[in-house]
């Protein structure tokens, strides 16, 4: 390490970052738990043949968890880049 | 091939992928082909295995190397998409491409937390460990917690950890492959296992992780086409419309009919008629935790360029796998609705005993398995059947109730049972022999690696040389391999269920001190070494206890059971064991030195390069 990022800079951009990280591991828990309890309820409504809540077991879920991979690995780099600590 | 490999390999990926795919595309057709102008089936099959283990031997030779770095983290130069499409054959098993479509056909929604957890832990890895391990720059896993937690001690329990739930996964891996190797071209399965080591040699020993890379990458290719195929084939066939996960919507509807009429209880689509809402739940969190845990999968992500790369690979990793795991869900539905056709569309719901379709005595009939059983009998013969089914007072045909089919078989007889022509039915094996063998791949060079960096050079001789250091892991590559091979060829049923247990053991012991030495600065070396050893010791001692007790013996009455929590999801009592350890062990130790806080700093910010310098 050549040089050596200011404290406040460092604290800010790591305050940023685990403010991230919490907001990405509820969406997580959202759709890892939460929204399978309500599964006997959301079966109630059939889409094109698909009972709601095995569908969101089946692929819902998933869908989430791969857009919100990508979605979080953009704003990580926005916030990387806001604080000058992204690779060249 | 007049393809010029001097240039940089990894500049030319996209040129030698697309020619791969041309090829194997040529190769199905070809198969095609032969199998119209009536070429023997067998020797279809064996042209499929021929064919696939000859392109990753040779993608293995030609990625042999002499470096250090290229052996353990392939040069660091595996593009986002391809490390993605690596991790998804290095993370989907023999046991997922084999098992999973059956496991839903069976348990109906409830199979669903396999789907569930087998995908979401990857957020887990995209958002707390993946930048962070590779920023760090490690080789081994056991290697970043060595150096975080000041040393050998934390290191050495890594260790142990890591091939507790690596080695009986390899094991399974082995012997999955051995099992479709000795299926599909009619041998013996104590040789089809050396068929699968061999397979596995080829592509690990010469190149290490960069060979295993880029054969991961070919492996993966053939494992979705080969899994997607049947499902769009009776997509088509049933629905006219060749995309199966959106159109399987109207299989479901057709199945809540059939069991009607049929009078099945347990129906497809209604949760918690296996798993207790509380088992499902753990056991969903389990596989997640246990995902972000596994040595094999994280070190996949130490071979990015960039720390900006190891994220987006994260999300592309999860991708490839989506492809499968959205399509299983989609395979069991009309797998079930073709077979409960059959039933609901015989006289009195019953299927005739003289209408008995060959595929179910075929696979009934499989020795040393009980694949298919039709009223409490093995399916091998119609006369068997017949008598069995006569006994239970059923005259002339058999209900759908009395039927059963054992989850391994669903994706494997799949295609003989829709009627689909031999080269699909060489095509699927050759996908779920691609998934054993990508796996035990990464499996073989996690365990080899951690014992020739981690024990070899870092704590028995740390002044050997780069050709001795090279040396010593092949050797042990081969050792484990064999000693893997050889446990696999005696059948070790116990062994096979422990696979499940790997997730439980990985997440109990290495969860807690990898985000924890990322995430909390005030993490001390004792707080992290008693932790790891507290979770993996709570989850061990009850995976153990409650399988077989005290004395060892399964079912002889002394195993305990915490809240009648299932062996499988054991690691609910040791992921927060460790958490907890860690941190009041650390709270009443001194905090870490300044030195090892400014560590974590720098480990934080994505800027300036690798962290460990490693020396060639």
């Amino acid at each position: 390490m050549s040089e050596k990022l200011p404290p406040e800079v460092a604290e800010a951009h790591w305050a940023k970052t685990r403010n991230l990280m919490w907001i990405s591991l509820g969406i997580w828990a959202v759709f890892s738990f939460f929204i399978h309890m309500l599964v006997t309820v959301l079966n109630g409504v059939v889409i094109a043949g698909f009972p709601l809540g095995f569908y969101m077991a089946a692929q819902g879920s998933l869908i989430v968890f791969v857009v919100q991979i990508f979605w979080f690995a953009h704003r990580q780099n926005q916030i990387d880049e806001e604080f000058g600590v992204a690779e060249d | 091939m007049s393809l010029s490999m001097k240039g940089d390999f990894t500049d030319n990926l996209g040129k030698i992928y697309g020619i791969y795919v041309g090829g194997f595309a040529a190769f199905v057709l070809l198969m095609a082909l032969a199998s119209m102008v009536g070429v023997p089936d067998r020797w279809i099959l064996w042209a499929y295995m021929a064919a696939t283990i000859g392109i990753y031997a040779f993608i293995g030779i030609m990625s042999r190397t002499a470096q250090v770095s290229e052996y353990y983290v392939a040069g660091r130069s595996v593009p986002a998409v391809y490390n993605g499409m690596a991790t998804g054959a290095d993370w989907m098993s023999g046991a997922s491409f084999v098992g999973m479509a059956g496991t839903l056909f069976v348990l109906g929604y409830d199979g669903l937390a396999f789907v569930l957890g087998w995908t979401g832990g990857y957020v887990l890895v995209a958002v707390l460990l993946a930048p962070y391990l590779r920023k760090f720059g490690a080789y081994t896993v056991p290697d970043f917690l060595g150096t975080r937690y000041g040393g050998n001690a934390a290191r050495l329990v890594g260790i142990i950890v890591l091939f507790a739930c690596s080695f009986t996964y390899i094991t399974a891996q082995v012997y999955a492959s051995g099992i479709i190797a000795s299926q599909f071209l009619g041998i013996d399965f104590g040789i089809a296992v050396f068929a699968g080591l061999a397979g596995i040699l080829v592509c690990s020993m010469l190149g290490g992780m960069k060979a295993v890379t880029w054969t991961q990458v070919a492996q993966y290719i053939v494992l979705i086409v080969a899994y997607l195929l049947p499902a769009v084939w009776m997509s088509t066939v049933q629905t006219g419309v060749p995309l199966p996960q959106l159109m399987y919507g109207g299989a479901l509807t057709q199945i809540a009919e059939y069991e009607r009429i049929l009078n099945v209880a347990r129906t497809h689509v209604a949760p918690f008629q296996t798993y207790s809402p509380r088992d499902f739940f753990f056991l969903i969190f389990c596989l997640m935790v246990g995902t972000a845990s596994l040595p094999h999968i994280l070190m996949r992500f130490f071979t990015t360029p960039t720390v900006r790369e190891a994220r987006k690979s994260v999300g592309w990793s999860l991708f490839f796998i989506f492809l499968l795991y959205f399509t299983a869900p989609a395979y069991a539905a009309f797998s079930k609705f073709n077979l409960m056709g059959l039933f609901v569309n015989a006289e009195g719901y019953r299927l005739a005993f003289t209408a008995i379709p060959a595929w179910m005595l075929e696979w009934g009939s499989i020795a040393g398995h009980q694949l298919v059983t039709i009223c409490g009998v093995k399916a091998e013969s119609v006369m068997a059947i017949q008598a069995a089914c006569e006994a239970r007072g059923h005259v002339g045909g058999f209900p759908y109730s009395e039927l059963r089919l054992n989850n391994d078989m669903i994706v494997l007889s799949t295609p003989s049972i829709a009627g689909m022509p031999i080269w699909v039915v060489g095509l699927v094996g050759a996908g779920g022999f691609a998934a054993a063998l990508s796996t035990a791949d990464g499996l073989l060079l996690a365990i080899a690696n951690a014992l020739s960096h981690d024990v070899y050079y870092k704590m028995i001789d740390p002044k050997a040389d780069t050709k001795r250091r090279l040396l010593v892991a092949k050797i042990l590559l081969v050792i484990v391999a064999i000693a893997a091979a050889l446990l696999a060829r005696t059948q070790p049923s116990d062994i096979l269920s422990m696979v499940a247990w790997a997730f439980s053991i990985a997440a109990a012991g290495l969860f807690a001190p990898l985000v924890m030495g990322v995430w909390w600065k005030r993490t001390t070396n004792m707080g992290a070494i008693l932790g790891m050893a507290a979770g993996f010791g709570v989850t061990m001692f009850y995976l153990v206890g409650n399988v077989y007790g005290m004395d060892l013996v399964p079912r002889s009455g002394d195993e305990i059971s915490w809240f009648g929590v299932a062996a499988i999801s054991s690691g609910i009592f040791g992921v927060p064991v460790a958490f907890i350890v860690t941190i009041v062990v650390s709270l009443v130790t001194p905090p870490p030195s300044p030195e090892m806080q400014d560590f974590v700093d720098r480990l934080r910010l994505p800027k300036g390069g690798n962290m460990m310098v490693q020396t060639h």
